[in-house]
């Protein structure tokens, strides 16, 4: 019997979506394009599938995503999951959080900083870079947002290069993207 | 140059605008999905002018006057006057359809912590369908993110 998962967690629950996916047998070709449908690749998850059902936004969303999250250059890996880990935070996607303060973990070995934000949340007291990077992304992702040049200043104060704060910028805004497409069209289960 | 650019007005020549340059291909595919979700080939059940509509209500919800005044550019151009006054935060629909697709608008904006499956369900009952939630959604995110990004841009822009 699966339950849904209601608190953050590093193990990575399985993603249901309240909607019915798009079926890959009757999928139009913009469809199976969008989903990136190619003889080796098959197994297409079911948030993908969900998200079929707008072919023109899939389309242009999994490579600014990528690019957003794995781009090279410019902010370390580790803090772009760390921006992503807080906006999944704010909007609690427990899914969001899981994958992402799982990556942050693999990455930094830093169980503590992630057993900190899912035990304080935006009160979780970190050293002082990640908690520049942690604080500025988690006021970010609010609405209205409610960062401010003191948080913009506290990543130059912490050695931040302008490229470095705009990818910090992209990965926090991507998971206002991410979140509010996962944590609203379904829910996380553990079997 | 792109609507964020635009936007965000960053000095000709600064750190920043560097910055931005290298992550040009961001930039663009960020308005490839503004047109994706605004102005798609297909909209399905959201029209042009409800979209556009929802995208200048989300601005506001976020206090972001000048993208929503891009938006009402939009909805201007859909031709669509009795969608028109939904660009305002707290203005409500006639039609319930339309008026539980707001509802949700505001919802994915505001407060998207909040979702539950029960949204999905009042959605469904008012006779939206499975592609126009996803469509919908898709569209909330993307402002989100828009807005996010200018936001956070601005503020790095503005230190010194």
């Amino acid at each position: 019997m699966s339950e849904v998962v209601h608190a953050f967690t590093t193990k990575i629950p399985r993603w249901q979506p309240y909607v019915v996916p798009v079926d890959l047998e009757t999928a139009t070709e913009e469809q199976r394009a969008a989903m990136q449908v190619t003889p080796s690749n098959k197994g297409i998850s079911p948030y993908v599938l969900t998200l079929a059902h707008d072919p023109e936004s899939l389309t242009v969303r999994s490579p600014l995503f990528n690019l957003i999250m794995y781009g090279k250059d410019g902010l370390a890996s580790s803090e772009r999951e760390l921006g992503a880990t807080a906006a999944s935070v704010v909007n609690r996607c427990v899914y969001c959080a899981a994958v992402h303060a799982s990556r942050f973990i693999s990455q930094t070995k830093r169980t503590d900083v992630i057993e900190a934000i899912f035990a304080d949340g935006l009160d979780a007291e970190l050293d002082e870079h990640l908690q520049a990077i942690f604080d500025f992304s988690a006021r970010l992702s609010p609405t209205p947002p409610k960062a401010t040049k003191a948080d913009a200043q506290a990543l130059a104060d912490v050695g931040f290069s302008e490229l470095e704060s705009l990818d910090l910028v992209l990965s926090s805004a991507i998971f206002g993207w991410a979140n509010r497409l996962m944590h609203t069209l379904g829910e996380p289960v553990a079997d | 140059m792109t609507l964020i650019e635009t936007l965000v007005s960053v000095k000709p020549g600064s750190a920043l605008a560097e910055a931005m340059e290298k992550r040009g291909e961001i930039l663009r595919l960020s308005e490839a999905a503004h047109d994706a979700v605004l102005l798609p080939r297909d909209p399905g059940g959201l029209s042009y002018g409800l979209r556009a509509a929802l995208a200048a209500r989300m601005a506001r919800q976020n206090h972001n006057e000048a993208l929503a005044r891009h938006y009402d550019a939009l909805v201007e151009r859909a031709g669509e006057p009795a969608i028109a006054p939904l660009s305002a935060p707290g203005t409500i629909a006639q039609d319930p359809r339309v008026a539980e697709i707001v509802r949700h608008a505001d919802r994915l904006t505001v407060a998207p912590r909040e979702a539950t499956r029960a949204n999905i369900e009042a959605l469904r009952a008012s006779g939206v369908t499975d592609a126009d939630i996803v469509r919908l959604s898709e569209l909330a995110a993307f402002v989100n993110y828009q807005v996010r990004v200018i936001a956070g841009l601005a503020l790095i822009g503005a230190r010194q």
